[in-house]
């Protein structure tokens, strides 16, 4: 289901493709078909839909995928928790 | 009158999801019933309207339904409670092992991205358990949501088990067990109307807290008067504003999610601000301030609150970046101060016209 689209060209989502090997690990979790193999390796076919959830990224055994590494469920809230820490000098929770 | 039996251990209470306790090798494993009851009903309702959140937890370990063997297969989920609910009565035809992880009561997505649902605590709780003595097979089924926590190709080394991503949806696990695949559909995250519409009460619920600071500031705000300070014209201005801000609640944390395909912009401050704008106008041809003045600050204030809760509703969808949402937020957030500072001067302005 692709009903839903959010910013275009924004998301950060690389792949090395020296490095893949076509396993089909990232296929199999991406939530939202952003992957697919094709002549035994991996191609970003839609990255407009990557949410940088970063289940490619942890399940790639060789370590071809990148994505935006800050942590965060996304929400406004910890964004402006994370800024105000950032300020402050301190670490910031996120209480979700 | 019996005894009390031996599952009875002084200390610990039973829950009441818990038929009975299967006997394994490595001792009784509580068997869970697979409908929900009344209470868990109850569980339900109070966690989606934020009365329970971190506290609705159940012990991690195993479980099981039905009546698994060595053979049966064994699924992963984190403990919060409602997981653990929407997983189980999912499983009433099938016998099978339930390996709770210790998520400190959080759901698997989150959990996962947090680093509580992770390859080490799947590995800590399947050694905690010795799972290789309750079963013969050494594959473990996994959330595919949790993905984003859990490297399934290092499970093996660090505890002798492979993990296997099975569906998103609980509801997708017994045609994925029959079937040993699933579709590519059933790897696609959804975010229907319906899952919208149960997301909702704990984004209202949740705000209460910042709702009493609204009204303190709408008091103090609505008693400055041409003679300093006015009880009346507070309190009375404060039940008329406040109206105005339920309505921006309901526009930005109700309205947005529910329209969310169909408000045009992708950005979510823009969708709430749009909103606004039109609930704001549509509620005052209704009821109406008693200058420009006060209409103004109506239409900035509400156009200001539902644009900053939709850009909340960000944390709850599937499918927005953080990227992307810091970006909309540098543009959101500035519009929104803007915006709730205009409304406060118009607020105080009017009642000197």
């Amino acid at each position: 289901m692709k009903s839903f689209k959010y910013l275009d060209d924004t998301a950060i989502l690389t792949l090395d493709t020296e490095k893949c090997t076509g396993c089909s690990r990232c296929i199999t979790v991406c939530p939202h078909s952003v992957l697919a193999v094709s002549n035994k390796i991996a191609h970003i076919v839609d990255p407009n839909s990557c949410m940088e959830c970063g289940a490619c990224v942890k399940n790639c055994p060789e370590n071809a995928l990148f994505t935006n590494p800050d942590d965060g469920c996304g929400c406004a809230a910890y964004i402006i928790a994370s800024w105000v820490a950032k300020l402050r000098g301190t670490p910031s929770n996120c209480a979700c | 009158m019996p005894r009390s039996g031996s599952n009875e251990i002084a200390g610990y209470t039973i829950s009441p999801m818990v038929k009975s306790f299967y006997s394994t090798p490595t001792g009784p494993v509580p068997q869970v019933a697979s409908n929900l009851s009344f209470g868990d009903k109850l569980g339900t309702f109070r966690a989606r309207i934020g009365a329970l959140r971190s506290s609705y937890r159940i012990a991690p370990g195993i479980y099981c339904i039905g009546s698994p063997n060595a053979s049966s297969p064994v699924l992963v989920t984190g403990n919060y409670k409602l997981s653990f609910d929407t997983l189980r009565k999912e499983l009433s035809e099938i016998d099978c092992w339930i390996l709770v992880i210790d998520s400190r009561g959080i759901n698997v997505w989150c959990a996962a991205g947090k680093g509580t649902f992770s390859t080490e605590e799947i590995s800590y709780q399947i050694n905690k358990c010795n799972l290789d003595q309750i079963v013969n097979h050494r594959k473990i089924i996994l959330p595919q949501l949790g993905a984003t926590g859990v490297a399934a190709h290092e499970l093996k080394s660090l505890c002798g088990f492979t993990g296997v991503f099975g569906p998103i949806r609980a509801d997708d696990i017994p045609h994925f067990l029959a079937k040993g695949q699933i579709s590519s559909e059933m790897r696609n995250i959804t975010f229907t109307l319906l899952e919208r519409l149960s997301l909702i009460p704990v984004e209202i619920c949740l705000f209460w807290k910042s709702l009493l600071i609204i009204f303190a500031i709408t008091f103090i705000l609505s008693g400055l008067s041409p003679n300093f300070f006015s009880l009346n014209s507070a309190i009375e201005r404060t039940i008329f504003g406040s109206f105005f801000t339920l309505i921006g609640i309901v526009t930005g944390a109700a309205l947005t999610p529910l329209l969310l395909p169909w408000t045009f912009f992708r950005q979510f401050w823009l969708k709430g601000a749009l909103l606004g704008v039109l609930t704001s106008l549509a509620t005052l041809s209704i009821l109406s301030g008693k200058n420009l003045a006060e209409n103004l600050a109506i239409i900035f204030w509400i156009t200001s609150l539902s644009s900053f809760l939709a850009m909340n509703f960000t944390g709850s969808t599937p499918f927005t970046s953080l990227t992307g949402v810091a970006k909309e937020m540098r543009r959101g957030l500035p519009f929104q101060i803007v915006s709730a500072t205009i409304a406060c001067i118009l607020w105080v302005m009017s009642s000197f016209l």
